[in-house]
């Protein structure tokens, strides 16, 4: 490809980082020097161009390494991928976490999001610019980090030749400040092992959640670890799916597929290659239970998605993993390579970092990403089962839905099903967060109440009364204490309009201001949408503008303001390309309608 | 190409070929509309070879780039036959049914090793095969040039080695297959097929032939016309030269800028004892001229047609009024007849067109109101219910090949005529940029962003050995001449090669460089390779 | 004497039903070309047929029965025994909510006619949304003598960047960068077109919908009030560079050329040219002056 470049050149440290990560240029024609067999042949075309899915890598690489992309740096990114500069400034640009600008090499991003305001975000951060001046400078307001169970959450990176990221949650405004000032990380908080409540004696998905050691194959094998792997390999792929899909899975990502089918459909597809990918950028506010899984049994994640492939005949596998999850991203790092060394591992798997998108945990979205392009979700059909990742045939299925398919495969499709409901089966895993005692990661039956849940998790703190459940994340919609019984199953939720979503379930006692729980669901809708169609894009911000008009001037006629939320919200969810802008009115339309919150 | 001097394939092909080569030929800034086609055909799955001493923007998007040295096509081209023929792959049963002079090819090439062709052309032997046999084996295959192949001594025998490469592997006379030259000109393509070309008349017909001289000398009223090709342009300097010719007409063609050795072409145009110019500027011809002709630009303020490199014949029409006392070429020559007693009249386009419809049988169906419904149509289209011929020569292909079959023919590697010596040690080779045309005259016209002016581009290597700056005015002077340059840092040039364009001929007269040896066949001079030496400017710091 | 001509495999028909009228479309043919064939006016604003369909505006939205959602029509295939709904009440919500979030945010005054007429047949009234909404109002981009750029006029419909791109040019200059409701054209770091890899070959100006992108000629005899398409005629011609023969359409106005196109149908062109061809005109006008 004739790309141009103009800018200056890149600098030594941004070349050894890029270099790093893709080793020397191999002529002058990929950005190198020049070498004598350079003058009379070059390869290039389709076999350079190919190399464009290593974009967002190699932007990670430059931004590790210098805390920002610089034009030179993104030149000299382009010139050895063969991508054009206007192009790789539309992704780099895209990404929440990449900056553009010069910055230090510190980078403090604190979490402003529901969970974390239930416990005292907003205040954490009216301390920060005080005293460090408006986000952006070193430190920065970020969407929800997944670390609800910690509220409040930071995430901390140094960059430099040994990049560091380290999680701190919960937060205190001194250890922020310590951190801003140049001091010692504190070390990450441990997790409070969430209680579980599990059928039988057996344990469910969670057993091994704080029993192995995440960092051992021997420790992981001692616990039953690739066991079910086996066992698949034994019963042959046909069998494997055909338990799967006796079991009735639905995908726990929260669009709630039957995993069986669509394992069956890329099994069958003719193109080649087939692809797997694991979808671990668990970003919807609210939601850990993908990082609790990561972190503490990384293994079960890489048996699961050894399994999965060996099922539909996948050649390679993807964990896509949101970039706030350092620690998950290493264990999980860990648990490939020490599987593959053991001989465990027959599929290549490789992990591929986000960089803030939430849009990237679209499947659609998910793909382009890892394609190296800007986060954009593409319509369907066609269905990634007939063209995904690279056009191929690509099964993705998040976390949780890879952990259950492990138990499926020992115990037997009809035997899981006995859990749960008829049409939600098995166990489901519910981040717990917000106004409650014990905020953390819970297993149940498919079908228990909402009620039960709350109180596993200890109720509220004492005298506060419930004023609303926010379930299945920003994506989801609010319950009203009136509907606390409703059973949590796909179809239970439904019947009342609300959704599991991704097992999202924050907790708002009668302190939280919902008015700025609204708005901060608008603002990260508006922050999240990708921009590409205009139901979505516009609709976003205009949903953003009018709620902020209504909240601001509560005495005034509303009536116009709330038909044109309504209007927005129709076109949104009829005409947007994909989930995004599809839910993207739901939690506020039913904080309207459901919890009055403009009435209170 | 046997026979008939056009492009084999149509634009469309390129976008459903398997593999393109582009020889000689920099399409991406010459040919910009035809390299969308082949971007498509990349798209779709394509191999796309480069062949250029350049890495040119064409070539940064191939998938394998042959730098040869300049002038080394016949060698390229004679090793990757040998390769194919070696590895098995050679189309023997097309070669039995549709070609003849196979043997004496195959003796002819046989010379050429890979060992041989590495060191004539620069090009790694193991690229060379990798080429070849890519080509052998693709299915659909198709080559294109432009300059690159035509612009040297022996432009013809270079033509020639490509040819053989498609005989030898069945790559013509099938869809997606096939062998084209992309046109320099908006009509350098319809005027061949006019016959303004020394051994033809319109249609490619044979001038030498008395049948086809005598339908012409009934439908022309007996006019008495001449039976023996005249001379193509290089051969007429040539006449110019011995004082055989005398009296020049010229049309629409600036040779005192765009000859090879300039100061020559310019020393006999001035010594001519009558010179005409008929064109739409006063160009440096023209201001050599005895009697200028202004005249109406044909694409924009004259009726009429043009070919493209596709073969498709189009309509040009005026969308402008003239300037005062600028005239209609047809318009121009009706007058001139009138004057010299042979009374044509004054027919329109559309009348002159039909005239060529009656005489020349591939244009025959070829109505204007057929062009102007169809967007233009491909010759041969022989009668008005004819769809016009999406490729050429499908003919080899049937059973049993019909017509003439399509000859091999020996050829030779022969470098360029001048030579690279300690005195003249680096190579000039010389081209287009994408938003200039030829000698400016056009492409002057208009403001471009792009447009850098003149200069002479080299590897920063050979910069920094002759001790100039990026940017640095130099002496650049060949067997012929000398000129002053700003010498422009090219990274895509390696050490020993040197690039200039013809577009700025008022800034840096590159033609003073060049060399006017010429191909004896098509009379085209070796633009392409001139030895120059670059010298540092010695100033004399100002007191 | 006819030689054979390519015209590729016999396709398969479809039966779709449209508005309750039945028609049969071959296989691969979208839900808009039934529309088309029906005579059934689709408003579309991302759609061109020489690009790649990219279904980001969703203007032209049908309703699918057995659908959750609406369909993009311009880029969904037919599928036997679909039955869409072109004109129900969601397809009305959903087409004049697009074109009032649009025109709410964008000026789109020098939009084709047609797009004013679907906003009249839509009752779309961007300005109930109120006067202090944001906007992508912005200065005009004006770096080079060839092209303005200007962007409060953007709709973000993508054409430009798939006519520098993949589908055709392949120049890459610009491409959509930022994201949201921040989501803008832009060449690399918002560098000026000197600047950036352009090459000015007016792919992108040929297929903008809105005037956002527009030769410098039109831009400046727009602002001295002398641009008037009444005036001018379009002549058909062939390019008088190089060999390729690319037609031309000419707009001229007072014996001058104000713009150059060409016909998006053209084999030879599919509507795209190069620097040459779209602004090497000048020197049939400079003579006479």
């Amino acid at each position: 490809m004739d790309i141009r470049t103009t800018g200056d050149p890149a600098t030594e440290e941004e070349i050894a980082a890029i270099d790093g990560l893709l080793g020397e240029p191999e002529s002058l024609w990929q950005g190198g020097e020049r070498h004598p067999a350079d003058d009379h042949v070059a390869h290039g075309g389709r076999a350079v161009r190919s190399r464009r899915h290593l974009l967002l890598p190699v932007l990670h690489a430059i931004q590790d390494r210098t805390g920002w992309v610089s034009r030179g740096g993104l030149e000299y990114a382009c010139r050895r991928l063969s991508i054009p500069p206007a192009e790789a400034y539309g992704v780099v640009s895209f990404y929440a976490r990449f900056a553009l600008q010069p910055r230090g090499a510190l980078a403090l991003h604190v979490c402003d999001d529901i969970a974390c305001k239930c416990a005292g975000a907003d205040e954490l951060c009216a301390a920060l610019e005080k005293d460090f001046g408006a986000p952006g400078g070193a430190w920065h307001r970020s969407p929800c980090l997944g670390l609800c169970d910690r509220a409040p959450a930071a995430l901390v990176e140094g960059a430099g030749a040994d990049y560091e990221a380290r999680q701190i949650a919960p937060v205190t405004f001194a250890e922020a400040d310590g951190v801003l000032r140049g001091g010692a990380w504190p070390h990450n908080h441990s997790t409070p092992l969430s209680p579980t409540l599990s059928p039988g004696g057996r344990g469910g998905l969670l057993r091994r959640v704080g029993v192995v050691d995440p960092r051992s194959v021997d420790s992981y094998l001692d616990h039953g670890g690739f066991a079910a792997l086996r066992r698949a390999r034994e019963m042959g792929a046909e069998a494997v799916i055909h338990e799967v899909t006796d079991a009735r899975l639905l995908g726990r990502g929260g669009a709630a597929f039957p995993t069986g089918r669509k394992w069956e459909s890329v099994r069958k597809a003719d193109a080649r290659p087939h692809y797997l990918v694991c979808n671990a950028d668990e970003s919807e506010p609210g939601t850990f239970k993908d990082r609790v899984l990561m972190e503490n049994d990384p293994f079960a994640v890489v048996e699961g998605m050894a399994l999965a492939a060996f099922a539909t005949g996948c050649e390679k596998g993807y964990l896509y993993v949101r970039t706030e999850y350092p620690l998950a991203r290493q264990r999980i790092e860990n648990a490939i390579a020490r599987s593959r060394e053991r001989g465990l591992l027959e599929i290549d798997i490789e992990v591929r970092r986000g960089a803030g998108a939430y849009i990237c945990g679209e499947e659609t979205a998910l793909f382009n990403s890892i394609e190296g392009k800007r986060g954009e979700p593409r319509n369907k059909p066609p269905f990634p089962v007939e063209v995904g990742l690279f056009g191929k045939p690509t099964v993705e299925n998040n976390v949780e839905t890879l952990i259950n398919v492990l138990d499926i495969v020992i115990d037997g499709g009809a035997a899981y099903a006995t859990t749960g409901t008829r049409d939600s089966t098995g166990m489901r895993l519910f981040c717990v967060s917000g106004h409650v005692l014990k905020p953390g990661l819970y297993e149940v039956p498919m079908g228990t109440s909402l009620r039960a849940l709350i109180e596993l998790a200890e109720g509220l703190g004492p005298g506060r009364t419930l004023q609303a459940v926010l379930l299945g994340g920003a994506a989801g919609s609010f319950v009203t204490p009136a509907q606390l019984d409703v059973p949590l199953s796909f179809e239970g939720t439904r019947a009342i309009g609300a959704t599991l979503g991704s097992g999202a379930v924050i907790v708002f006692d009668d302190t939280a201001d919902m008015k700025q729980m609204l708005l901060r669901i608008a603002r990260f809708f508006r922050d999240e949408s990708c921009g590409q169609c205009v139901p979505c894009r516009v609709g976003t911000k205009r949903q953003e503008e009018i709620l902020e008009r209504l909240l601001a001037a509560p005495h005034g006629d509303r009536r116009a303001d709330v038909m044109l939320l309504t209007d927005i919200a129709q076109a949104m969810r009829d005409a947007s390309i994909c989930g995004l802008g599809q839910t993207a009115a739901n939690a506020i339309g039913s904080g309207l309608t459901q919890l009055r919150v403009l009435n209170g | 190409m046997f026979g008939a001097g056009g492009g084999t394939s149509s634009y469309r092909e390129a976008e459903e070929t398997n593999l393109i080569i582009l020889w000689g030929s920099n399409a991406r800034e010459t040919h910009p509309i035809f390299f969308h086609h082949v971007l498509r055909g990349v798209r779709n799955g394509a191999r796309l070879v480069a062949v250029d001493p350049r890495r040119t923007s064409s070539a940064e998007w191939a998938d394998v780039w042959l730098g040869i040295d300049v002038g080394s096509d016949i060698a390229l081209a004679n090793a990757m036959a040998r390769e194919i023929i070696h590895a098995g792959l050679a189309d023997k049963e097309f070669i039995a049914r549709a070609t003849t002079g196979y043997e004496e090819f195959e003796r002819c090439v046989e010379a050429y090793t890979l060992e041989r062709a590495e060191a004539e052309t620069g090009v790694p032997a193991a690229a060379i095969s990798e080429v070849a046999l890519d080509y052998a084996r693709a299915e659909r295959g198709m080559i294109c040039w432009t300059l690159g192949i035509t612009e040297h001594h022996n432009a013809v025998d270079n033509v020639l080695a490509l040819i053989n490469l498609a005989l030898l592997t069945g790559k013509v006379g099938r869809y997606g297959c096939g062998l084209n030259p992309l046109r320099g000109q908006n009509n350098v393509q319809g005027g061949g097929d006019m016959g303004a070309i020394p051994a033809r008349l319109p249609g490619f017909q044979d001038l030498e032939d008395p049948a086809i001289h005598e339908k012409f000398a009934r439908a022309w009223s007996g006019a008495d016309f001449p039976s023996k090709k005249g001379w193509h342009l290089s051969e007429m300097f040539e006449a110019m030269d011995r004082g055989d010719l005398r009296s020049v007409y010229i049309v629409g063609e600036n040779p005192a800028r765009s000859e090879a050795d300039q100061t020559r072409a310019v020393r006999l145009l001035s010594g001519l004892d009558h010179l005409v110019v008929q064109d739409i500027f006063l160009t440096q011809t023209a201001e050599l001229a005895h009697v200028v002709l202004p005249a109406a630009a044909g694409w924009a303020e004259s009726e009429g047609t043009v070919t493209n490199s596709e073969r498709r014949v189009q309509r040009v029409r005026r969308a402008l009024e003239p300037p005062p006392g600028a005239r209609d070429d047809i318009d121009i020559i009706g007058e001139l007849a009138q004057r010299l007693g042979c009374g044509w009249g004054r027919p329109t386009a559309e009348q002159v067109w039909d005239e060529c419809r009656r005489l020349s049988p591939m244009h025959a169906g070829m109505a204007y109101r057929r062009l102007d419904e169809l967007g233009g149509l491909q010759w041969p289209c022989p009668d008005e219910s004819h769809p016009g011929t999406q490729f050429l020569h499908a003919r080899l292909w049937k059973e049993p090949a019909e017509g003439a079959p399509a000859p091999f023919h020996a050829v030779e590697h022969d470098p360029p005529v001048d030579r690279l010596t300690e005195e003249f040690p680096i190579r000039l080779t010389t081209g287009r940029r994408l938003d200039s045309f030829n000698t400016g005259v056009q492409s002057g016209g208009y403001t471009s962003p792009l447009r850098k002016g003149e200069a002479l581009l080299i590897s920063p290597e050979d910069g920094k050995r002759i001790d100039v700056e990026d940017g640095e005015a130099v002496r650049a002077s060949s067997r012929r001449g000398s000129v002053e340059v700003r010498v422009r840092y090219e990274r895509s040039l390696r050490p020993g090669l040197a690039f200039m364009t013809l577009h700025f001929p008022d800034q840096v007269s590159t033609n003073v460089l060049t060399i006017d040896a010429t191909d004896p066949k098509s009379g085209t001079a070796e633009f392409k390779a001139s030895a120059i030496r670059i010298d540092k400017l010695t100033r004399v710091p100002a007191t | 004497m006819a030689e054979p001509v390519f015209v590729g495999l016999p396709r398969k028909l479809v039966g779709v039903t449209i508005d309750g009228r039945d028609i049969e479309m071959t296989e691969g043919s979208t839900i808009l070309d039934a529309c088309r064939q029906l005579e059934v006016d689709t408003p579309t604003l991302c759609q061109l047929d020489t690009l790649t369909p990219i279904n980001v505006c969703r203007v032209c939205v049908v309703e699918l029965e057995g659908s959750r959602v609406l369909v993009p029509a311009c880029s969904r295939k037919v599928e036997a025994g679909m039955k869409i709904a072109t004109d129900s009440d969601r397809v009305r919500h959903s087409r004049r909510l697009v074109l009032e979030l649009l025109a709410s945010s964008v000026d789109m005054s020098l939009c084709s006619p047609r797009v004013h007429g679907w906003m009249a047949r839509y009752g779309a009234t961007p300005a109930r949304f109120g006067s202090e909404v944001a906007t992508v109002a912005q200065p005009v981009k004006v770096d080079n003598d060839l092209y303005v750029r200007d962007y409060s006029r953007c709709i973000l419909c993508y054409k430009c960047v798939e006519a520098c791109g993949v589908d055709a040019q392949n120049t890459f200059a610009i491409g959509v960068a930022g994201r949201g409701f921040d989501a803008h054209i832009s060449t690399e770091f918002d560098v000026g077109l000197p600047d950036s890899a352009c090459v000015y070959c007016g792919n992108c100006i040929g297929v903008c919908p809105t005037g956002a992108l527009m030769f410098k000629s039109e831009h400046d005899m727009r602002a001295a009030g002398t641009w008037d398409e009444s005036r001018q005629s379009v002549t058909e011609t062939v390019c008088p560079y190089c060999g390729v023969g690319c037609m031309l359409e000419l707009h001229v106005q007072d014996n001058t050329i104000v713009k150059v196109t060409s016909p998006l149908d053209n084999s030879v062109t599919a509507g795209h040219l190069c620097v040459k061809g779209r602004f090497g005109f000048e020197f049939v006008q400079r003579r006479r002056s």
